[in-house]
Formats: C-alpha cells, sequence, structure tokens
C-alpha cells in the first residue's frame, strides 16, 4: 500500500472502555492515617532553556529535605536525565555499596528537553539506582507525567537517599511550594489500586487529577529483586489511572527497601512553553512536521497509533527471531494467536493514546474490559496497558503460551506487583525449560507444574512471588541466582544450566533472538546496565540486510548506536518516534537506517531549547562522556571489564541437539563454508562443539574491535586517552580507577 | 538466479520485488529496496519487475522496542 493510499479500517472492539472495578472505597480512612512526619516549603519554578538549575534531595532515614544546585560542570559533562543520575549516585556510594544499603539512591530526572508538548515522544525520565540484580549501575527509561511535572514544579532531579523506618508517601506540591513525607500504614500495596486512590486523595478536584502523577510499586517488589516502578498518568477519557512502567534492574525492589509506598507530584496545569526554550518557534515548526509525518504515513510503515510496538510480534517471527521455549528458537506456528492483529481487536481504539502530551505516535495502547481469572483480584474487570511487543514475546512465546486473554492477565499483574515483564518472561522461560530437562520438577517447584504454555502455573509462580512464598520466593531472585541455587543443589549439568540461562551481569536479556546475527549479541552483551536492546538493536543491518560483513563494521554499528540511543536518555526523548516512522524520501539519504532528517531534528529540539548549538558530533561526545563514565562506575563497582561481557551460549549459538537440528542447514553450511569443516558424517553433539568453539573465537574477536573502536583497552577499559577526549579527566575518581586498571 | 542481499533466490519469469519479499518472507514496512543499483518506490513494488541475473538489495531500517 503506498503512503496515500486509505488506511485499513479499524477493528471495532467490543468492550466499553470506560467499564471496570473502581477502588474508591476507604479513601478516607486511607488519607486519615497518613501522618505528616516532615514539612517543608519550596518556592515553585518553571526552568529557563530547559533547567531549573536545582535539584531535590530527600534523606529518608534523617527525612531531611533540601535543594541542591545544579552546576555548570554537570550540564557540561552530563546534560540532564540518565547523565544527572549517574553523577549523583556516583558521589552517594562506594565501591562497597549494595543495593539495600541506605547510601543507595533512587534518582529521578527527565533531561532538559523533556516535557516539550511540540514534538512526538517528549515525556521520558531516566531512573537509576545501583541494582540489586547487577550491583552496578541500572538506568531504566520511562513515559508517564512524573518526570515533567517535577521539572515544572522546580527540580531538574529528585535524588532519594537513606531508608524510612516505616512506609511513606513523598509529597512534591508544585502548586503550593510544599515538599511532605508522609506516614502512610495503610495504602493498598498494589500499583492499580495505589494509584487509583492517590490520585484521587492529592488533586483538589477533577480537573486536578491530570496534575497528578504518582510513581509506585507492588507487593511482588517487596519479595523479588526484580521490582520495578510504575509511573501514572490520568486518563481523562476513561477516568482511571494509566501505567508506564521503569521496567530494568530491580529499581521496585529498591524503591520498597527504603520503604517508599509511592512519590506523588502535583504539577502546574501544563501549558506549551513550559521549558521556556530558547526557539519556542523552530520547536513548533519541527513538531509539525513530524506530527504531519505520522499522519501521513504511520498506517502504511509501523501502525504505532493502532498497535504499538506488538506490531512487530508477527515480523520477528517472520525472521525467526521471536524468542521461543526460552530463546531457543525463534518462530512458532501459534504466533499468529498474539499477533498485532489481535491486539489490534483487543485493546480500545477510540482516540489518540499517549503518555505525554502532544505525542501523536500515541504507541500507548489499554485494553479495557479486562476479567481476571486468578489471584486476589480474581473476578475484577482492569484496563491494562499493552502488551507492548516486550511483553507478548516474553510472557507469551517465549513461555510457550499463546492465549492473548492469560498473556494480558500475566502483564496486568506484572504491573500491578510492581514487577519487570522482560525480566519475568525471560526468568519464567528459563524455569519452564528447566522443568522440561529435568532440572526442575514438581517436587522442586512445590507444584507448580511448568510445563511450556501453563499460563495457570505461571500465574501462580507470580502470586507466589508477590506473597513471598514457595518457588514464587526462588524464582523472584532473577535467572543469575536461579542458576547459582540449582548449580549448588547439583539438580543438573551446570553448563547446561549456565547455558541456557539467559542473563548477562545479572540482568536478564530481553526479547530478541541474537543467536544468529555476531552484532547483536555485542549489542547485548557490551552494554553497561545488561542485555537490554535500547543500546543497539542491529539484527536487521547484520543478519537480514548483510550491512556489517567484517569485524570493523560491526565495532562501528556497536560505536554508533549505543551513543546515539544513549542521548535519548539525557535529553528525556523517546526512541520510538526515531525509527518507527521514517520520512519519505529516508531511503534516498545516505545512510536511511540512522534516519539523518529525524537525527537533525533533535539536534534543532536541543539548540531551540537550550540555546546551546550543537551538531552530530557533539551530541555523540554528550553521549560518550555519560556512557564511558558509565562503563567507568561499573568498573568502580567491581565489573565493567571484558570477563563482565561474557555472554550465556544461548544468546551465541545453538546449546542442545534440537536446537542445531532446528536450524541445521545454516549450522552446517557454516561448518563448510566459514569453519572449513565438512560435516558430513559428524554426530549433532560433535557439530555443537565445532560451532561453538567457532562462535565463541569469534564473539572474542568482537570483543577486541568493539574495544579499539570506543577506544577501551583489550580488558574494556576506557584509556586515559579516550578520557581526555571526553573531557573526564578533570574528575579525579575517574582517572585514579581508569589508571588503576591500565587503562 | 537472482542475489537477494547476498544470497541467491530463484528467479521466475514475471517475478516482482513483490514477489522476491514474499518468497523472502520479508514482512517488515520499513525497507529501503533496490534493483541493480536503482531504488524502487513502496507504490511499485506490485508492479516492478525483477529481471533474471539482478542484483536486489532490501535494506531493513531499524524498529522495536
Amino acid at each position: 500500500m503506498s503512503h496515500n493510499e486509505a488506511a485499513p479500517a479499524i477493528i471495532p472492539c467490543a468492550v466499553d472502555f470506560t467499564q471496570r472495578t473502581e477502588y474508591h472505597d476507604g479513601i478516607e480512612a486511607i488519607q486519615a492515617a497518613h501522618k505528616v512526619l516532615k514539612e517543608v516549603a519550596f518556592t515553585p519554578s518553571l526552568p529557563q532553556k530547559g533547567y531549573n538549575d536545582r535539584t531535590l534531595y530527600v534523606d529518608l532515614t534523617t527525612r531531611e529535605i533540601r535543594e541542591k544546585p545544579v552546576t555548570q560542570q554537570m550540564k557540561d559533562l552530563f546534560v540532564g536525565g540518565r547523565g544527572f543520575g549517574l553523577w549523583h549516585l556516583w558521589n552517594a556510594v562506594t565501591p562497597g555499596t549494595r543495593w539495600n544499603d541506605p547510601e543507595n539512591e533512587i534518582i529521578i530526572s527527565p533531561g532538559p528537553v523533556a516535557g516539550i508538548t511540540q514534538y512526538p515522544g517528549s515525556g521520558k525520565s531516566l531512573v537509576v539506582s545501583i541494582s540489586p540484580q547487577t550491583d552496578i549501575p541500572i538506568d531504566s527509561n520511562v513515559g508517564g507525567f512524573f518526570g515533567p511535572l517535577l521539572k515544572f514544579s522546580g527540580f531538574d532531579a529528585l535524588e532519594i537517599q537513606g531508608k524510612s523506618d516505616r512506609d511513606v508517601i513523598l509529597f512534591i506540591d508544585g502548586q503550593k511550594g510544599i515538599i511532605r513525607v508522609e506516614d502512610a500504614p495503610l495504602d493498598p500495596p498494589d500499583s492499580h489500586v495505589l494509584a487509583e486512590v492517590l490520585t484521587r486523595m492529592y488533586a483538589v478536584d477533577e480537573a486536578d487529577r491530570t496534575n497528578i502523577s504518582v510513581v509506585c510499586t507492588g507487593a511482588a517488589a517487596e519479595h523479588s529483586l526484580i521490582g520495578m516502578l510504575n509511573f501514572t498518568w490520568w486518563d481523562k477519557r476513561r477516568g482511571c489511572v494509566r501505567l508506564k512502567q521503569a521496567g530494568r534492574g530491580g529499581i521496585g525492589t529498591v524503591f520498597r527497601d527504603k520503604k517508599i509506598r509511592a512519590l506523588v507530584v502535583r504539577g502546574p496545569v501544563v501549558k506549551a512553553d513550559m521549558n521556556h526554550p530558547a526557539d519556542l518557534e523552530t520547536i513548533a515548526k519541527t513538531g509539525i512536521k513530524l506530527h504531519k509525518e505520522i499522519r501521513t504515513l504511520d498506517d502504511s510503515q509501523c501502525k504505532m497509533r493502532r498497535n504499538g510496538t506488538a506490531h512487530i510480534v508477527e515480523i520477528m517471527d517472520a525472521y525467526d527471531l521471536l524468542p521461543t521455549h526460552n530463546f531457543q528458537y525463534g518462530s512458532h506456528p501459534d504466533t499468529h494467536k498474539i499477533s498485532s492483529p489481535v491486539w489490534e481487536a483487543r485493546c480500545s481504539q477510540m482516540t489518540v493514546d499517549g503518555c505525554w502530551y502532544g505525542c501523536s505516535m500515541a504507541c500507548a495502547k489499554g485494553a479495557d474490559g479486562l476479567v481476571l481469572k486468578t489471584g486476589p483480584y480474581k473476578g475484577h474487570m482492569v484496563t491494562v496497558d499493552g502488551p507492548e511487543y516486550e511483553n507478548a514475546a516474553g510472557l507469551g512465546s517465549n513461555g510457550g503460551i499463546f492465549d492473548p486473554d492469560y498473556l494480558l492477565e500475566l502483564n496486568f499483574y506484572c504491573d500491578t506487583y510492581g514487577i519487570c515483564t522482560i525480566t519475568y518472561g525471560t526468568l519464567a522461560a528459563f524455569t519452564m525449560e528447566c522443568f522440561q530437562r529435568g532440572i526442575l520438577n514438581l517436587e522442586r517447584t512445590g507444584g507448580l507444574d511448568l510445563t511450556w504454555g501453563n499460563a495457570e502455573a505461571d500465574l501462580e509462580m507470580m502470586h507466589q512471588m508477590a506473597r513471598g512464598e514457595g518457588f514464587g520466593l526462588i524464582a523472584g531472585q532473577g535467572v543469575k541466582k536461579m542458576k547459582e541455587l540449582f548449580i549448588a543443589k547439583g539438580w543438573g549439568d551446570p553448563q547446561l544450566i549456565n547455558d541456557i540461562g539467559m542473563e548477562i551481569k545479572g540482568l536478564e536479556y530481553s526479547q530478541y533472538l541474537s543467536k544468529e546475527s555476531l552484532a547483536q549479541q555485542g549489542g547485548y552483551a557490551l552494554t553497561n546496565k545488561g542485555p537490554q536492546h535500547d543500546e543497539a538493536w542491529v539484527i536487521f543491518m547484520d543478519m537480514v540486510n548483510k550491512q556489517l560483513p567484517t569485524f570493523e563494521d560491526k565495532a562501528e554499528a556497536l560505536y554508533y548506536f549505543p551513543l546515539f540511543r544513549t542521548w535519548f536518555g539525557l535529553m528525556g526523548f523517546c526512541k520510538l518516534p526515531w525509527n518507527d516512522v521514517a520520512p519519505a524520501d529516508n531511503g534516498t539519504t545516505s545512510e536511511p537506517a540512522k534516519i539523518p532528517e529525524h537525527v537533525q531534528n533533535y539536534l534543532e529540539l536541543f539548540t531551540a531549547t537550550t540555546g546551546i548549538k550543537i551538531d552530530r558530533e557533539t551530541m555523540l561526545m554528550q553521549s560518550a562522556r555519560v556512557y564511558n563514565f558509565q562503563r567507568i562506575f561499573n568498573i568502580r563497582m567491581g565489573k565493567g571489564l571484558r570477563a563482565n561481557d561474557a555472554p550465556p551460549y544461548r544468546s551465541v549459538g545453538p546449546v542442545t541437539r534440537e536446537e542445531y537440528e532446528s536450524r541445521a542447514e545454516r549450522y552446517d553450511k557454516q561448518m563448510l563454508e566459514e569453519i572449513g569443516v565438512d560435516p558430513a558424517g559428524k554426530s549433532v553433539d560433535e557439530k555443537i562443539a565445532i560451532t561453538r568453539e567457532y562462535r565463541m573465537a569469534r564473539y572474542g574477536k568482537l570483543c577486541d574491535s568493539v574495544y579499539a573502536r570506543r577506544g577501551w583497552t583489550p580488558d574494556g577499559v576506557p584509556t586515559m586517552a579516550r578520557l581526555a577526549e571526553l573531557g573526564l579527566d578533570v574528575l579525579p575518581e575517574v582517572v585514579a580507577i581508569v589508571k588503576a586498571h591500565g587503562g | 538466479m537472482i542475489q537477494v542481499n547476498g544470497d541467491p533466490l530463484e528467479w521466475t519469469p514475471g517475478m516482482t520485488v513483490r514477489g522476491v519479499l514474499r518468497a523472502k518472507r520479508y514482512n517488515f514496512p520499513l525497507l529501503v529496496i533496490s534493483i541493480d543499483d536503482r531504488q524502487v518506490q513502496r507504490a511499485d513494488y506490485d508492479t516492478t519487475p525483477v529481471p533474471d541475473g539482478a542484483v536486489v538489495q532490501v535494506i531493513h531500517l531499524l524498529s522495536g522496542g
């Protein structure tokens, strides 16, 4: 279909999107139990050229609340968002700090451009903490209104340290200029209830609900290491709260360990010019251009407005990239049951559905009218966001679950219990494969029949996680700790367990099959925080387009894309409007994969907001400072070297006979043409061993090439020369760490 | 025989760009396609013939989460 043809008719959703179980009863009693433990006044302000030049620091142990200045050096070196988060965290912790030490922090920072309403995808926040899963900094990006409303209340970041001795709510009233820590003894634990209650409690009237955003988690965050944070916004049309997630790395677990029940911000009414940008006209003009592009092209391109990222479920299946049965296979005959037409019909499509003002890409998709079959909310009718691609793949195909209603229920409970859907999907798939291979059995799981596709057992494992009991408690420790436990108990072959447990640095893989793309193996393993696709998604370039034939080509891609994508997290941008729609003439540019016109848009938006002129090189330098700083931060915390970039073999090649045989033609061809060994007459086990040796050696060469391109030593340490290029040599402790590790 | 992203694909008489995409199961929407270095617009996929011996590039852009 060409871009000017009529869009296909929307498949109608029969569900009434205004109906759901309500949770208003008892708000008065909950509110009456809130006691003010500390209250301070502040002067609300709006940013000037994107910055307030102050952050808000809260110590929950001492209940100290104070403002901290944002220095020019902070802005020059770290820009904002993830950069500010990492800098605050660096100053708060020592090499010995672990996730549950009081000095660990949770920092939320939206970035200088965040909050503009003219350009799609401009409401993101970055959350940074020491992760309970990896023991190194984790950064997680999230939509919802909290970050922009925090900024429009007067703060470029919120820095929370210490631990409370009781459950508390931190309330920031950006209209009245009040910050309160409140005792919250009766507040409900789970997000879909708590967020509804708090939004109503802190809004002065119905119209004010749009000015409220809540950050909260749920019961499972208290009993697992994989807790996430929900960031809310009020959906006026539905009359309910919606949730977006800072999912990766267990920040929700840190949140509950600090006994934070919720953060609530009440910001001012949002208007078009609240960043007080240097050049509003350019921002508006750039936004109009992209709005028009989305309106004209989205229906013939990715259909993000109808399906969100779920549009790639069937695409990943067709390219043999959809993780199936714990990343063993890349497609499944039942994928059509969870592919985008199913979600298009299941999600209410009545309106633009975005997680911040002005986003015409509008990929948030509310599935209304879900009646729950299990758990503490059995029989309740709820609205759940999703599923996004990662949820459909992780909670669905990766565990062999192809029932859309069960998949939505898994998604709902992940959200309300406060656990990461990506992490849960990968760890559940791991337990299922362990069950298949006899590493687990009914006795070891306490009766959970974790057969592929058993959604009820999968849900029960999640409910156990939320209750802090049974096998769910073990699963909630994540794949890395499960591997260690199963090996220690002698439940299976240690090599097999390590090969099939899909984690690096302690973080579970996100939902793409990387084993046939060497570049993507690096795209996952050579990341700072662990295997998340938001640094570099290069499978198509490498495996399908064959644009990266040499190690140098792959290294260049793994240099550019992680830096380019880091930049979104410094600014407050969402990645999706960059490349889930492309200008009509994008194909005529020299580097269509980079979407040059959109890159130019971002440069103009930064300059128009801050007044600081930058070009493409400066953009990459801004990212490279933060990226290399994070690598050095990892080294400081005892990781971040070559040994920590080692992938599980499942992500590199076939572990089992079934896997080899499922792609025997591909592997035999590689053996004959690339390795120079004739596979004829060899047993499958022999062929697996030959392939493994070759592929792991190839991965080692990739590391050499990527480290060299990034300006790192062969052990993965940024060199002093690279530090000097980036201007990070002005930080003495950074220099000392690099020197101590031979950089 | 034609080459598609470096791999051989059997040519059939009357083959169009759409036929190549179908044969390769390429269902991704953000593509930049060229035949012997000449770019083909999306609107012309159904009608553009692919000659025997052609070198076809189907560049998939990036997408996803």
